[in-house]
């Protein structure tokens, strides 16, 4: 954490302020949320994330970063999920840029990066590779049909047990469904149910917290 | 190859970094109209067969962009593809990790992302059911897809045993006539 001038800039403005705002918003989960987290940490976190993560990375994201290491709580990494989420780009892939400045500045965003990256495009290409000769097989072509039925479960099950972390309160439960329902289940376009939702979201949880 | 099919690819997918919310899947069709229809850089067939080893290797489904770039321009292409996607979007992230640090401690911010957190789990379940229906074609499938979602809600084992036991049931599913294929 000490060292580089990159992460005395990010001790000067993001470090500090996120930790303390981490268990403030994460409140009744608060342990494990403070704990700094290495550069050599986040390098193999994110080599694993990208490693393992068959069917897309945000299932794998939150296995390795909040059950299996603690960098952050599930409330915390709903939350970097849903800025990833209203940004351009991927969520996940923006989760790693904010969780790299977070932890260790600049450098800790390229190591998150590469980490995730790394293995992926080495196995994409190799595979591209293969598929050219395997394709014709029907084993094969199961097999991916089976893999790719399982990873739609598999974000499924992330997101209802996601749910069941954090226990929204039923207003906010109200708040989960319509997006799902909206997009998950009418297509709608991603974009104006986002721009319409999260400032309606935002003002309900004021109103809650209020009351 | 050439310099200007390198700055194309650069050039394309740079400017869909931007307009990429909701990442891979939800620019997916522009990705599609762009890379078939604007450049004609290859048909439907080969584009869809690239979608779908991109999501048979692990990592974000973005390195499909990259896998395009590798399929135009080797590796090379590979590079800039995966340079131009990842830059723009990535830049703008760090600078909003940088305002959310510097204004962590003001209400409106903290609200701001409690009020993010239901929006969030709505869309990663859609996203699910979304890729439920795009993955799953037959009673099999949906199977898998169900057993997948159950078996991570309710043990805490890793989920690759569910991954391979849903491999392993599609496989033998065709061996008895039970899948539906193409």
């Amino acid at each position: 954490m000490l060292g580089s001038p990159l992460t005395a800039i990010a001790d000067g403005t993001g470090m500090g302020g996120t930790m303390t705002d981490s268990k403030g918003t994460a409140g009744d989960e608060s342990e494990g949320a403070s704990r700094a987290v290495s550069k050599s940490e986040l390098f193999f976190g994110f080599l694993k994330i990208g490693l393992l993560g068959f069917g897309g990375i945000a299932p794998w994201a939150r296995r390795v970063i909040v059950e299996e290491r603690r960098w952050v709580t599930d409330k915390e990494f709903a939350a970097i999920l849903g800025v990833g989420q209203i940004l351009p780009g991927p969520n996940t892939m923006n989760a790693a840029v904010m969780l790299g400045d977070r932890f260790q500045g600049v450098s800790g965003v390229l190591l998150c990066l590469v980490g995730q990256m790394v293995m992926p495009l080495v196995i994409v290409t190799s595979l591209a590779v293969v598929y050219q000769r395997f394709a014709s097989i029907p084993e094969v072509r199961a097999a991916l049909i089976g893999a790719a039925a399982g990873a739609a479960g598999l974000i499924l099950g992330t997101a209802l047990k996601m749910t069941q972390k954090i226990k929204p309160s039923p207003l906010a439960l109200v708040v989960a469904v319509i997006p799902f329902v909206a997009i998950g289940l009418l297509d709608w376009p991603l974009v104006p149910v986002v721009v319409t939702m999260v400032p309606l979201s935002i003002a309900l949880a004021a109103v809650e917290r209020r009351a | 190859m050439s310099f200007a099919m390198l700055f194309r690819i650069a050039h394309v997918f740079a400017m869909l970094s931007l307009v990429s919310i909701g990442g891979a899947n939800a620019v997916l069709p522009e990705i599609r109209r762009q890379v078939v229809d604007v450049q004609g850089w290859m048909n439907d067939a080969s584009f869809a067969d690239l979608f779908a080893i991109s999501h048979a290797a692990p990592g974000p489904n973005i390195i499909m962009v990259s896998l395009i770039g590798w399929q135009l321009a080797g590796l090379a292409g590979l590079m800039v593809a995966t340079l131009a996607i990842m830059i723009p979007s990535c830049s703008l992230a760090f600078i909003a990790s940088r305002a959310i640090a510097r204004w962590s401690d003001r209400r409106w911010l903290q609200l701001g992302k409690e009020g993010i957190v239901p929006v969030a789990l709505g869309l990663i379940l859609a996203s699910g059911v979304a890729m439920m229906r795009t993955a799953d074609r037959d009673g099999v499938t949906i199977g898998i897809s169900l057993f997948t979602a159950a078996f991570v809600v309710l043990s805490k084992r890793n989920p690759l045993w569910a991954l391979a036991a849903g491999t392993c049931a599609s496989v033998i599913a065709l061996h008895f006539g039970a899948l539906k294929m193409g």
